[in-house]
C-alpha cells in the first residue's frame, strides 16, 4: 500500500500540472495512466499536430508540450504508474483506497481524476463473430509477431499501424492488407511500399472492402470481407488484425458513484471538487458552466483543485498563497537557489 | 435557420430547427438528441459524430476537409457516405438535411 497526499488518474497536460502545482506548495503524489507513455492525448493523438493557444507559448507540438511539463514536475521526483488503470476507489473514513488493475493499491485523501475522455482502447470490428475470436485469433495490437510465422495474416485499417505491420509481416507470413477505401492515411513511403509489394503479389491488397464476418469451428479459419455494393470475398485467415485507431471509454470511473452527465463528471468551479468529498476532477472530463475543453483551462482547474486537495492533505495547517517568484520555501522545493 | 432530421439507428426520428452557423453536431447535442457523442467537442479529433447522409445530400453538402476522411476510417462502420457532423455547417441551403445514426459511436 503506497501512502500519498494526492492519486492523480491522468497523465495527459492537466494531470501533469497538477502535479506541478501540488509539489509547489509542497504535497506528494502518485499518477496514474492507461497507456503506456506520459502526454495523454497530446502525445497519443496529436504529437506531431501543432498547438497554437498555450499562453506564452505561439507555437509548439503535443510532444514539446508534454516535454516541457515533464521537465517543469522534475524536481519533485513523483512517481508514475503508467500502462495501469485504476479500477477501484472506496473510502474509509475519509481516506480514498486506490486499486489498479495490475493490483497496486494506494491510500490518499485526495484522487484528482484528469482522464480525458476516459481511457483509450483499441476500436473492434463491429462483427458479432469476431467476438468470440477476440484475444486468440482476433486481435487489435500485436505483442509476439512470432506466432504469425507462416500464417494466413488479415490486416483491416489504413493508418500507418496497419501499414507498417504489413510490411513486417510479409517478410514471414501471408498478408493480406483490407481498407475501406483506395486511399490511406499512413506515411507515404509506407504507402509506396505495400503497393509495391502488392505488385510482386507479396501482399494480398483490398481496397474498397471492409469486414463482413469471420468464420471457424474452434479456430478462426477465414475472414469474409464486403465491397459497397454488396459484393463479397473469402479469405483464407489464421488471424486477423484491426487498426482502426483509439476510442475513449469512460471505463470504470463511471463505477465510482460519481454523478455523471453524460461522459463529464460535474464539478464546483471553487475547488473542482466532484459531489464526492476528496475526488476532484479537472480537463475535458470535469463539467461546469461555461466550460471550455482547452488546455489552458485544465491548467487553472488543477492549481485550484491542488489548494482543495492542501485542506485534507494538512488538515492542521493552514494554506499560505506564495508567489514563486518570491517564496524561498518554493525555491527549496524546486531545488533552485 | 434549417430543419434538420435527426435519425436514430432504431428508427425514431427528431426534427430541429438549427440557426444558421452551427454545426449538424451541435444541434444535436444542444438538443440532447442521443446517437452522437462527439468526445472531442467538434475538432475532427475523434470519429464519435459519425453520421450518414442519404446519396442525393452527399453531393450537396460542402465537400470533406483534409483529415474528415483519415477521421472517419476510425470510426464504427464507416461507408462511402460517411460524415462527421462537426464539420457540416448548417445554412438555408441545408433545410430538409436528414442524417442517419450508426448503431454506436464507440
Amino acid at each position: 500500500m503506497i501512502k500519498t497526499d494526492v492519486v492523480i488518474i491522468g497523465a495527459g497536460p492537466t494531470g501533469l500540472f497538477c502535479a506541478h502545482q501540488l509539489g509547489i506548495i509542497g504535497l506528494k503524489c502518485e499518477i496514474v495512466d492507461n497507456l503506456d507513455k506520459i502526454g495523454g492525448q497530446c502525445i497519443e493523438l496529436y504529437p506531431d499536430k501543432p498547438i497554437y493557444d498555450i499562453p506564452a507559448v505561439p507555437e509548439c507540438t503535443g510532444e514539446e508540450l508534454t516535454k516541457n511539463l515533464i521537465k517543469q514536475i522534475e524536481p519533485f521526483s513523483f512517481n508514475f504508474h503508467l500502462n495501469d488503470r485504476v479500477q477501484e476507489l472506496s473510502n474509509n473514513n475519509s481516506v480514498w483506497f486506490v486499486k489498479t488493475t495490475s493490483g497496486k493499491e494506494f491510500s490518499t485523501p485526495n484522487v484528482v481524476i484528469a482522464g480525458g475522455v476516459g481511457s483509450f482502447e483499441p476500436r473492434k470490428f463491429p462483427t458479432k463473430s469476431a467476438e468470440k475470436f477476440d484475444g486468440k485469433s482476433v486481435l487489435y495490437s500485436i505483442k509476439d509477431k512470432t506466432i504469425f510465422k507462416d500464417k494466413s495474416v488479415a490486416i483491416f485499417g489504413g493508418g500507418d499501424s496497419a501499414l507498417d505491420w504489413a510490411i513486417e509481416l510479409s517478410n514471414t507470413s501471408k498478408v493480406s492488407l483490407i481498407h475501406r477505401r483506395d486511399e490511406f492515411r499512413g506515411a507515404h513511403a509506407s504507402v509506396q511500399k505495400v503497393k509495391e509489394l502488392s505488385e510482386k503479389k507479396i501482399i494480398n491488397l483490398f481496397t474498397k472492402y471492409s469486414i463482413k464476418d469471420v468464420k471457424g469451428n474452434g479456430s478462426l479459419e477465414e475472414v469474409e470481407i464486403k465491397s459497397e455494393e454488396g459484393e463479397s470475398k473469402t479469405i483464407k485467415a489464421d488471424y486477423v488484425l484491426g487498426f482502426f485507431g483509439l476510442i475513449m471509454q469512460l471505463g470504470p470511473i463511471a463505477e465510482w458513484g460519481l454523478n455523471l452527465d453524460k461522459k463529464t463528471i460535474p464539478v464546483n468551479t471553487e475547488n473542482f471538487e466532484t459531489n464526492k468529498k476528496g475526488i476532484f476532477a479537472i480537463g475535458d472530463i470535469c463539467n461546469y458552466p461555461g466550460k471550455l475543453k482547452l488546455i489552458l483551462s485544465g491548467f487553472h482547474e488543477g492549481a485550484l483543485a491542488a489548494r482543495g486537495c492542501f485542506k485534507y492533505a494538512r488538515p492542521n495547517e493552514k494554506y499560505r498563497f506564495e508567489f514563486t517568484t518570491a517564496s524561498n520555501t518554493i525555491k527549496d522545493r524546486l531545488g533552485v537557489k | 435557420m434549417a430543419k434538420i432530421k435527426y435519425i436514430e439507428h432504431n428508427g425514431k426520428e427528431h426534427l430541429i430547427e438549427v440557426p444558421n452557423g452551427l454545426t449538424v453536431m451541435e444541434g444535436a447535442v444542444q438538443n440532447d438528441i442521443p446517437g452522437i457523442d462527439a468526445d472531442c467537442g467538434g475538432g475532427m479529433s475523434c470519429a464519435t459524430c459519425h453520421v450518414y447522409v442519404k446519396e442525393e445530400w452527399h453531393d450537396k453538402l460542402p465537400k470533406k476537409e483534409m483529415g474528415e476522411e483519415d477521421m472517419l476510417d476510425q470510426a464504427y462502420e464507416p461507408k462511402s457516405n460517411s460524415r462527421l457532423s462537426c464539420q457540416i455547417i448548417i445554412s438555408d441551403d441545408l433545410d430538409g438535411l436528414s442524417v442517419y445514426m450508426p448503431e454506436k459511436q464507440v
